[in-house]
């Protein structure tokens, strides 16, 4: 294992007007390291991955990929950037106007290195490796249950063989069976096939089955990172009030009371 | 001193619109003429805007050609001049209401429904995933629908309301109105001229691009779920049919002023 970070972010700062989202975050996400953040709702972590993925423009800071610094690519330099990554969003994000197998093989097809005939057996076979069968390649993503659109957006994010994978709330919305389905899955694939991978979750029992390593994001910095062993007696108020799920603590949330 | 304010705001809100649409539109033309093209997505759009929409604006020609023709027949009658009633339908239909009333048609049907897809993507996050993909959303979804809405205006839609309008002119005049058959085509077909199909095809190509700019613009930076959808939407079709308005003045002026 390399020292240089697969991902660095240093001094990473992101506002929307006022509303300061990331203030001077710093992280490093090491090769082949599964990274799992948590933080409550509104603390920057979707903005987080979207300025990784130059989704978003951060105002100051740095990203580097690889040790590359990232945050002014343009053109082919960033569309080169983005076959490193595989994303599994929130809620799936599949194309709805075109069926599954399409949805799958959808990086490979624009990049027209394969024929459709081509792309849809290796979708079928990425398809088969989050545990669908093949007559689900025909189906339209709406004819799908949440697990069933999870399992295809997995497949859609390991079939452009990424060297990174983020996975956004992968279990967000799913009952705890079919989430502990989806957390299996996220394992077995990220060693297969050995990438990194930086989730982003408030899912605890992802967190535990997942992470190699945990960071804690609180308005919009890094408060504290450990080891996966660790969360439970890391001695941060945050992270425990956290972790346990209590209002009272450290951490306020902004509630307008009548 | 609040006045001053409120004016400032509202101009400062509606130069930064201004330059957000110039933008997007000039990078839009820049993505429609380089590589790559979607043609799949291309041809599927043209079905969509052209053919899908062939039989209301079929409706729409033949209903306002058989009642121009009724009205030019009435109102001609009263200073004895309704032997004009050919000419006058070829130039009101062609020059005027086929592209006029086809474009407000269009804006409708595909504006509306080109802003709510779009939209519905993007806040289901379909247009961030398909950059991940290392996919263009310009060259994929925009390109395609601005390309497919400027040639299917022109080269099909005005091109069948035009002729379809004159025969509403045509059936009533010579099924109710008495009409010889041939001295009516012939009648029309002496008063038309080139010019008047060149100005009918080049307000045809104007609206289709307005139309598809503005269903595009307003879909692509759709904001706040279902509601911010219908918001664009509402949106995309008032701005289309005032630039239709708008453009129908100009391209007027252009070709017919003396």
């Amino acid at each position: 294992m390399t020292n240089i970070p697969k991902i660095s972010l240093k001094g990473l700062h992101k506002e929307f007007g006022k509303k300061v989202v990331l203030d001077s975050l710093d992280l490093d996400v090491m090769p082949g390291e599964s990274m799992v953040i948590i933080g409550g709702s509104g603390s920057g972590k979707s903005v987080m991955l979207k300025c990784i993925l130059g989704l978003l423009h951060p105002e100051r800071g740095s990203i580097k990929v690889d040790g590359e610094e990232t945050v002014n690519l343009r053109g082919n330099g960033r569309k080169n950037l983005q076959k490193k990554f595989g994303m599994l969003f929130q809620g799936g994000a599949l194309f709805d106007s075109i069926p599954v197998w399409e949805n799958v093989a959808f990086g490979l097809l624009a990049e027209n290195k394969v024929t459709r005939t081509q792309a849809k057996e290796i979708a079928v076979e990425n398809l088969r490796r989050v545990g669908l069968s093949p007559d689900v390649a025909e189906l339209s993503p709406a004819e799908l249950s949440g697990g069933m659109q999870k399992r295809v957006g997995l497949a859609r994010a390991i079939a452009i063989k990424p060297e990174i994978i983020f996975f956004d709330e992968p279990t967000t919305g799913l009952d705890p069976i079919m989430a502990d389905v989806i957390n299996e899955l996220i394992v077995e694939r990220v060693k297969e096939m050995g990438v990194t991978a930086l989730t982003i979750t408030h899912d605890m029992s992802s967190v535990r089955k997942i992470a190699d390593k945990v960071a804690m994001i609180y308005k919009g910095n890094i408060i504290w990172t450990g080891p996966r062993s660790d969360i439970d007696h890391s001695g941060n108020a945050y992270v425990e009030q956290f972790i346990h799920g209590k209002a009272e603590g450290p951490i306020q949330m902004e509630i307008l009371k009548a | 001193m609040n006045f001053l304010a409120v004016i400032g705001r509202i101009t400062f809100s509606f130069l930064q619109a201004a330059g957000r649409l110039g933008v997007f539109a000039a990078t839009s033309l820049s993505h429609m003429f380089s590589p790559p093209f979607y043609m799949r997505s291309l041809i599927k759009q043209m079905m969509t805007i052209g053919y899908y929409s062939l039989p209301v604006v079929g409706l729409t020609a033949l209903f306002t050609g058989a009642a121009l023709a009724l009205n030019i027949y009435e109102g001609g009658s009263r200073f004895n001049a309704e032997s004009a009633l050919p000419s006058i339908v070829v130039i009101g239909i062609v020059r005027e209401l086929g592209p006029v009333l086809c474009g407000l048609i269009v804006a409708g049907r595909v504006s509306a429904s080109m802003a709510a897809e779009l939209g519905t993507m993007r806040v289901t996050e379909q247009i961030d995933a398909m950059a991940t993909l290392s996919t263009d959303p310009y060259k994929y979804l925009i390109a395609p629908r601005i390309i497919a809405t400027t040639l299917m205006m022109p080269f099909m839609l005005v091109i069948v309301a035009d002729v379809v309008g004159v025969m509403g002119g045509f059936l009533i005049a010579t099924g109710k109105l008495n009409f010889n058959a041939g001295n009516y085509m012939s009648l029309t077909m002496d008063f038309l001229e080139a010019t008047d199909v060149y100005a009918s095809l080049t307000k045809a190509a104007v609206f289709g691009f307005f139309i598809s700019l503005m269903g595009c613009y307003h879909g692509f930076y759709s904001r706040g779920g279902a509601q911010g959808v219908g918001i664009s939407t509402t949106n995309a079709v008032v701005s289309a049919c005032m630039l239709i308005l708008l453009s129908n003045y100009i391209v007027t002026e252009l070709f017919f002023a003396s």
